[in-house]
């Protein structure tokens, strides 16, 4: 048998395609028949220093993977499968792979501390397997060849990452700190033991946290890791940044006596090290303003000091040695960088830092940049021309428009005609790109004096529409200028935008871009695209016709796509993505023109046409839904109302089609929201298609498949349909009405739980509460009502019980005393006695009676005329 | 452990426009499911059931209006308050001429007066219901004919954007209008931002008029896009102090009478038992009726209505028979059933017997004003026949509350009385 394994593993890595298939086959049967056996010869074969290092290695991955899969749903059926293991059997598969850690082959060591921290990361929770760590550090306190210690360490750092930090005891926490640090010293002379202890640092800083504060442990290890930037080997210097980054964000408060430190050791290595290591050091400074753009954005200048987390303002103090290290670095660009796609340099990192340390502190920056700008604009050197561009783009988003708007004015012309005249597309790139910021942060309602005037407007939209015919990657650039040019106009209401008249020439130039040969590199077409869905978006009345008019324009684009036949799979994914394009655009006009009533009824015209494309658009595939096509019939349903019925019985499939695709959970989800648009469009002409949709519903809710962010909506969905078909609704109650109760009862508490968790539970507590409201006022009025009654305590302890915790969010309170009130609105004198005997019904409604929020208010308003109501009947 | 990856977004926008479609279409979404069950929560519950009212004197018109009528008729009777704040011209008229809650005249005093009743003096003017939707407002009388057409700073009163909000958020006061000052004083609210508040009780009703109709600024001074101000009048329990400060106390607006409510009663439209008025010459000028000139008639005079088969009947439901009229006599004064007709009552006319009408002499004098939309109501034409003859004096409505507080107790005093 164990012979077999060996030479089957090494099968299934043949370059013969049927042999590797056989021995696929093989092995999946060989699995499925007896797993116990399959993984002990698995971990043998790993274990086994006589074994090939190939059918090791495989042996080590297929055991991995029998433990952990991406799916969530998957994942967790393996790990019930391995619990469920025979402890004999885990037993011996764990001395297995512990023996290989030993190993002189450094492959079977790697790949069996991977499969040991999986093995971990199931167990340790489960209070099993606690004597590893202990066994694992025995390796370091013994004295033992450098490549078991080398292994050991990996091991510990793979733990760190699976497993969490409660389930590991501080006491043992200590251990694996000592061992890792140990490894890490500049005395420990092997570089693969100093590499994979400083990796393994990087891994264990969340277990760190006790150590953190003290400050004994903290200086030694912030020596550590301090000394490791500056070891000999690229690898440990690297990792040894890594290790800062992440200390930057995890230990911020804890950084002030270390920072002049660490300045000089990033400023070294920004100016003199290779690349991947500056990349890590600049990568520290944008992380430590990350840090501080939340402190300052979530306490919103509130320096009284009760506030958890200080601003420490290291990168203000920093700010003079800093600025001039980034701008240095911005002269380090690549030729043709931004033709790929997927670069990532010095200059980029650094121009992004510079941006971040904009954003951080605000106005100081400015004259710290200025010098380089005007220095550097007008050089011969493309280099220089393009380092000052950029610099001047990357401050443009935090410093006030007080500081910037004299120094945009000027600026602007001298961009206008860079833009037109600069030999060098780089620096045109950038040009536009810096247009765009400026549109983007200084040009809009909310600023005072507007950079844009009707003087300059039309230059510069001609500058726009002139260097959208450049190369592709200019061209997208100046397509996204534009978008914010357009978006700035976005609230002028009903009176005129200064971009009105040139509202046909704007839309023909975009329309001309999309069709370029070579529309398909840079994503121009998309661009273009994404910008005439702006322009579309803040268009105003006057151009509404020319609208109306780019309706058969862009129904006929997409009526083109769907006639192109036998297509290669590459071709097939360009006209999918053409489709999404178009769809998009499609949905931005449905719903301007949606909204106002003569322009709806001059749409209506097109709504046959249109439908039928959609539809097309749906069979071009066989077992998915298009995304985009769905959010198009969302809006296209809501502005077609009640005339929708007519194309429900052709569109229910794909309806249906997208509520089942669990594995884009994307197009689930849109498909969700659109249920609730169909609701509202169709009325009571939904019902014929609710025991399709709500079967669909209920099974989506029951999956363990299906993103969990799309079950809340779900929820809410229950209500649309019930405000639709009012008590018709009865005969889902009885699946529903569990559903929710369980759902509620697992909501009511989310005490102790992360941010994260509590904003999910949020969102599922008002998707269970808008269903509630929805069914009570679908039933409201009805004979049926009756039937509610019995759900109407558990509703009330649920309102109860969420008032207690005290952790609804703004959203959740408003539909929650919004709940309150259609359960008396609707059940009447049944529910008053119920209310009155509730534990805080009353306390709740003053609360929200005196609240601040308009809506909370509004809410409550209604809950207590309804309660009165109620009560007086 | 390969080193992470640290790229960060390079001149991108942060957020796809796809993206932006998406969250664009959930907000929308997010605001459509809020619309509609906004809609529910107003629309619903305020159905107002017109099937119980008196049959509508126009409905027997001749015959070539009639078809057309009876449509309209259906048409009304299935509206809700939402609808019939669209409604217009006669269909409005008479929608609006049925909505009003008449109170009766006070003829003998209430139990419980002490603590189950507000009292508060009636401002003189013309009573009307004023309704705000769509950016504009309405005032109607009693008859259903508008008064004014006006903005104001009631919700949605008024074409300005500060007043946000969907466009069912509509409203409809009670209230009288008062010419010396142009003030709308609200005596009772209906609907409030289309809540409606029918089903509500007074004490509520009253209330959430305090505490809300201030918010707006409808009671601020007028300015441009608030035509008339509005004014709440003073309410007070029917205690000993407060039936004394209504009847005595100093108020901006000229009285007419008191008017008294039962603080558990909804709101119902037509003649109620539970809203009561009551006058005498220290808080009315008009105590007697008027005749059509304006002037005091030496004899009473009520208007009845005439019924097809010649009955005479009061406005109240069921109606009260005063009397009959025969065929010939219909005819020859060219009256129709559906007619207001006027009659005079001879001193001694009337006599009562356990407090119940049991015969009324009544002499014909010619049709009624064209624009009333009522004939009298039974109790006022009892209060009218009691202020000629033996009034219910203000003493008197101070003695019952005070031997009400001073006994304390209901039953005592019905056994005191039995």
């Amino acid at each position: 048998m164990a012979m077999e394994v060996t030479q089957v593993l090494l099968n299934a890595q043949a370059v013969d395609g049927t042999v590797r298939k056989h021995a696929e086959e093989s092995l999946k049967q060989f699995q499925e028949q007896n797993l116990p056996s399959f993984l002990l010869s698995l971990s043998g074969e790993l274990a086994n220093d006589d074994k090939p290092v190939d059918s090791r290695k495989l042996a080590g991955l297929i055991l991995k993977n029998a433990l952990d899969a991406k799916e969530q749903h998957r994942k967790f059926e393996l790990v019930q499968r391995w619990l469920s293991l025979d402890s004999s059997v885990k037993a011996q598969i764990k001395t297995c792979l512990l023996q290989t850690l030993s190993s002189p082959v450094p492959d079977a060591r790697s790949t069996a501390s991977q499969v040991i921290a999986k093995i971990a990361g199931i167990e340790l929770p489960h209070n099993q397997w606690p004597e590893l760590i202990d066994a694992l550090l025995s390796n370091n306190i013994h004295q033992v060849p450098d490549h078991v210690k080398q292994a050991t360490l990996e091991t510990l750092g793979y733990l760190c990452e699976e497993v969490s930090p409660d389930v590991v005891d501080q006491d043992k926490v200590n251990k694996i700190l000592t061992a890792v640090v140990q490894g890490m010293n500049a005395s420990e002379g092997n570089n693969d033991i100093r590499l994979a202890a400083t990796r393994a640092l990087y891994n264990s800083l969340g277990f760190a946290h006790a150590n953190f504060t003290n400050d004994m442990e903290r200086d030694y290890i912030m020596k550590v890791v301090c000394e490791a930037t500056l070891s000999p080997e690229l690898k440990i210097r690297q990792a040894a940044f890594e290790c800062l980054v992440s200390i930057s964000s995890t230990y911020y408060e804890k950084l002030s006596p270390y920072m002049q430190a660490i300045f000089n050791i990033t400023a070294k290595a920004v100016r003199e090290d290779e690349e991947p290591v500056a990349l890590q050091a600049v990568e520290f400074w944008s992380s430590i303003c990350d840090e501080e753009i939340d402190i300052l954005e979530e306490y919103g200048g509130d320096l009284s000091g009760d506030s958890e987390t200080t601003c420490f303002y290291f990168v203000k103090q920093a700010l003079p040695a800093l600025v001039p290290l980034l701008l240095e670095t911005l002269l380090k660009q690549e030729e043709d960088q931004d033709q790929d796609e997927g670069a990532w340099n010095l200059a980029m990192a650094g121009g992004t830092c510079l941006g971040l340390v904009a954003r951080t502190v605000g106005d100081d920056i400015v004259p710290l940049v200025m010098p380089f700008i005007e220095e550097n604009i007008t050089k011969p050197d493309w280099r220089q021309r393009e380092a000052a561009t950029y610099a001047f783009g990357s401050i443009l988003e935090g410093p006030t428009p007080e500081k910037l708007t004299s120094i945009v004015n000027v600026a602007l012309n001298f961009m206008l005609s860079a833009l037109t005249n600069d030999p060098n597309n780089h620096v045109k790139d950038t040009t536009a790109w810096t247009l765009g910021r400026i549109f983007e942060f200084l040009h809009g309602s909310t600023v005072e004096t507007p950079i844009i005037t009707h003087a300059n407007c039309q230059q510069i939209i001609t500058v726009l529409l002139q260097s959208m015919k450049d190369v592709p990657n200019v061209a997208e650039k100046a397509c996204g200028a534009l978008y914010f040019l357009a978006q700035g106009y976005e609230d002028v209401g009903s009176s005129s935008s200064p971009i009105t008249p040139f509202f046909q020439e704007i839309v023909q130039a975009l329309l001309n871009v999309t069709h370029r040969e070579d529309a398909g590199e840079s994503r121009l077409r998309t661009a273009a695209y994404e910008t005439l869905n702006e322009v579309v978006r803040c268009s105003t009345d006057e151009t509404a016709p020319l609208v109306v008019q780019l309706v058969p324009l862009i129904m006929m684009e997409l009526h083109q796509t769907l006639e192109a036949q036998k297509l290669s799979s590459d071709e097939k994914e360009k006209q999918n993505e053409l489709q999404g394009l178009l769809c998009g655009c499609l949905q931005v006009i449905i719903q301007k023109l949606g909204a106002s009533e003569p322009t709806k009824s001059v749409f209506m015209q097109y709504a046959d046409q249109m439908m039928s494309l959609f539809l097309r658009v749906f069979a071009c595939r066989s077992a998915t839904v298009h995304e985009e096509a769905m959010l198009a019939i969302g809006a296209f349903a809501y502005a077609t109302g009640q005339e929708f019925a007519k194309y429900m019985q052709e569109f229910y499939k794909y309806f249906e089609m997208g509520l089942q695709n669990f594995e884009e959970y994307q197009v689930c989800a849109v498909t969700v929201g659109v249920v609730g648009d169909i609701c509202r469009a169709l009325e009571d002409k939904v019902l014929p298609y609710c025991d399709g949709i709500m079967t669909q519903l209920l099974k989506d809710l029951s999956s363990n498949q299906l993103h969990r962010t799309v079950k809340p909506p779900i929820f809410s969905c229950f209500g649309d349909i019930a405000l639709a078909i009012g008590e018709n609704f009865e005969k889902y109650l009885m699946y529903a009405m569990p559903m929710l109760q369980s759902a509620a009862e697992l909501s009511a508490h989310a005490s102790g739980a992360d941010d994260e968790i509590i904003e999910y539970t949020n969102l599922l507590r008002n998707g269970i509460l808008e269903a509630y409201s929805g069914i009570f006022q679908g039933f409201k009025n009805s004979p049926k009502t009756q039937l509610l009654m019995p759900y109407a305590p558990h509703i009330i302890q649920f309102l109860d019980s969420l008032y207690m915790e005290k952790d609804m969010d703004d959203t959740v309170t408003k539909t929650a005393i919004g709940v309150l009130g259609d359960l008396a609105d609707t059940l009447g004198s049944n529910a008053a006695s119920l209310i009155q005997q509730s534990v805080s019904s009353r306390d709740f409604l003053n609360e929200c009676l005196s609240s601040d929020d308009h809506l909370i208010k509004e809410s409550a308003d209604w809950a207590k005329l309804a309660i009165s109501r109620a009560m007086s009947v | 452990m390969p080193p992470r990856d640290l790229r960060r977004p390079f001149k991108r926008p942060a957020i796809s426009d796809q993206q932006k479609r998406r969250e664009l279409a959930l907000l929308r979404q997010a605001q459509n499911r809020r619309d509609s069950q906004h809609q529910a929560r107003h629309l619903a519950s305020s159905v107002l059931s017109l099937q119980n009212q008196n049959t509508e004197p126009e409905a027997e018109l001749g015959p070539e209006s009639e078809t057309v009528e009876s449509e309209q008729e259906t048409l009304s009777k299935d509206l809700d308050i939402l609808q019939a704040s669209k409604l217009k011209g006669s269909e409005a008229r008479k929608w609006f001429a049925r909505q009003l809650m008449l109170p009766e005249w006070m003829i003998d005093v209430p139990p419980r007066l002490n603590t189950d009743w507000y009292v508060f003096a009636r401002p003189s003017g013309k009573r009307c219901f004023v309704v705000s939707s769509n950016g504009t407002t309405v005032s109607r009388l009693r008859n259903g004919s508008i008064l004014h057409h006006f903005p104001s700073a009631l919700p949605n009163g008024a074409r300005t954007r500060d007043i946000s909000g969907p466009a069912h958020s509509f409203c409809i006061l009670d209230c009288i209008f008062h010419e010396p000052d142009q003030t709308y004083y609200v005596i009772d609210m209906v609907c409030w931002r289309g809540y409606s508040l029918y089903d509500c009780s007074a004490e509520f009703r009253f209330f959430w008029l305090n505490s809300k109709l201030a918010e707006t600024g409808a009671c601020d001074p007028p300015s441009l896009y608030h035509k008339y101000r509005f004014s709440l009048v003073p309410i007070y329990e029917c205690n000993q102090i407060g039936l004394h400060t209504a009847y005595t106390g100093v108020v901006p607006y000229v009285k007419d009478g008191l008017l008294f409510y039962n603080k558990h009663a909804h709101y119902q439209t037509g003649n109620t038992p539970l809203a009561l008025v009551w006058k005498d010459e220290n808080c009315s000028q008009y105590v007697l009726d008027t005749d059509s000139n304006g002037q005091v008639p030496t004899q009473q005079q009520v208007v009845l209505d005439l019924q097809e088969d010649g009955r005479l009947t009061t406005s109240d439901d069921p109606p009260v028979v005063f009397g009959c009229l025969d065929g010939d006599f219909v005819q020859k004064s060219g009256l129709r059933p559906g007619s207001f007709v006027r009659f005079a009552v001879s001193d001694e006319g009337m006599r009562f017997v356990d407090g119940k009408l049991e015969m009324a002499n009544i002499h014909y004098i010619g049709k009624a004003n064209r624009a009333r939309a009522f004939a009298d109501s039974y109790s006022k034409v009892l209060f009218q026949y009691a202020a000629r003859h033996s009034p219910l004096r203000f003493g008197d409505l101070i003695e019952s509350v005070s031997s009400f507080s001073d006994l304390g107790n209901e039953n005592l005093d019905v056994e005191m009385v039995d």
